[in-house]
């Protein structure tokens, strides 16, 4: 076993594991932090997208051990207290979920987008972006409306604070 | 996944030592082949020595047109560089359209080039801008570096450190995508330099990435996508599989070779 320690969310914390052990499994299993999936065993549904010093990664295709001193944001520290982050509001205005089995790695995959390309978001650059991430009930669309209406409000709200 | 033994190396002659002291170890640099292989019970090497946290084999050089670029730099990385773009956007566009956003983020040159999947998208860049492949050990030309499928010149804990190269008048790469896996099912590679032209195929070839010399030399002659008309690309040389047979794989090679003329202008 090997101690693996991170900060997630704004929080030190460490465990435990196997060498082996998945990111996305340490996440789940040892800090209890469900919202990450994990939604199939070859690296390409995008359910377990977490960001990793600042960036979108496959937390199922990382090992615990690989991420150990990194800075972890996962779907639970994206709100701040009661309100939602604008991403995970427009999903919820725009119904860019049914199932929501998706929805964590999509919201993640979202905010990651949205901070690489700021105010220069376009329907066909969210639908490629959305390359890694798969969803089996929305036939996408409504995705794409949420990320788009997240990009507006969030580019909106920077304009307004300059 | 079958149990391992992770090490972290901060540089690169202690990741060669950690390999040689591993029983049947592998370099683990982004993972985004390795951990998914060994996820699927694939493989099972008995140490991983990663290679992700050695600084120097990180980032981007560019002066004047010589460029050198960190093994370990992302695809991420090599896809956004302002500099890079300045001298040779061609290497960018193709590093923008490697799998998806988070494998860009994690997968690196020196992991993919190594790796040499015959689907892969740098091996042909590797090939077609004559990159010198810099180890801890020696340079390889990149003529001398594709042995075949998943087979290099690299020799036993060998590890690659970066990649230079001068940067061409044009080049562009266009790929066929396989419209599920998003693998190249023919990818393109073409730079010009002077008078000098070299064009490389991915994802096509039985025997991995090839450089096609019919198409080097009616370019040379004329660099028009018209150029390359009435060359013949050898479907026995290509692979045939329920995507696409060889005479398909054939022609998608040449229609890729024109579009990458085309786009490089």
């Amino acid at each position: 076993m090997t101690k693996v320690t991170l900060t997630v969310n704004g929080r030190k914390v460490s465990g435990e594991c196997e060498d082996r052990t998945l990111l996305v499994n340490f996440i789940r299993e040892n800090l209890g932090l469900t919202g990450t999936h994990v939604g199939c065993d070859t690296t390409q549904c995008g359910a377990c997208v977490i960001h990793m010093d600042g960036r979108s990664v496959k937390s199922c295709t990382i090992l615990a051990v690989q991420a150990s001193g990194s800075d972890i944001t996962t779907i639970e520290g994206i709100s701040s207290g009661d309100t939602l982050h604008p991403v995970q509001a427009a999903f919820k205005e725009n119904h860019g979920l049914q199932c929501g089995f998706c929805t964590p790695g999509m919201v993640m995959t979202a905010v990651d987008m949205i901070r690489r390309h700021g105010g220069q978001l376009d329907e066909q650059t969210v639908r490629q972006e959305l390359e890694g991430n798969i969803c089996r009930c929305t036939g996408y669309h409504n995705i794409v409306k949420s990320i788009l209406s997240a990009a507006d409000e969030m580019g909106g709200a920077q304009q307004a604070a300059e | 996944m079958y149990e391992t033994n992770y090490h972290r190396a901060s540089s690169v002659d202690e990741a060669a030592r950690l390999m040689g002291d591993a029983g049947e170890g592998k370099y683990l640099a982004g993972g985004m082949t390795l951990i998914a292989t060994m996820k699927q019970r694939l493989a099972a090497p008995s140490d991983l020595i990663d290679l992700r946290h050695i600084g120097s084999m990180k980032g981007i050089t560019v002066n004047g047109r010589n460029v050198t670029i960190g093994a370990g730099t992302s695809h991420y990385d090599v896809a956004s560089s302002d500099a890079l773009k300045a001298v040779c956007p061609a290497l960018c566009h193709l590093a923008s359209h490697i799998g998806d956003p988070h494998v860009r983020h994690m997968g690196t040159i020196g992991g993919s080039v190594a790796n040499d999947d015959p689907a892969a998208d740098y091996p042909s860049a590797v090939l077609a801008l004559n990159m010198t492949v810099r180890t801890n050990k020696r340079e390889i030309a990149a003529d001398d570096f594709f042995v075949g499928m998943f087979e290099t010149a690299l020799e036993e804990g060998e590890i690659i450190v970066s990649f230079s190269f001068e940067a061409p008048d044009k080049a562009a790469y266009q790929k066929f995508p396989n419209p599920a896996s998003r693998y190249a099912m023919a990818g393109v590679f073409v730079a010009k330099k002077g008078s000098d032209v070299r064009v490389a195929v991915t994802g096509a070839g039985s025997n991995g990435v090839f450089r096609h010399q019919g198409m080097e030399a009616a370019l040379k002659a004329a660099w028009a996508p018209d150029a390359l008309a009435a060359v013949t690309v050898d479907a026995g040389m290509m692979m045939a599989d329920i995507h696409g047979n060889s005479d398909y794989r054939a022609n998608l090679v040449k229609v890729m070779a024109k579009r990458a003329v085309a786009a490089a202008g």
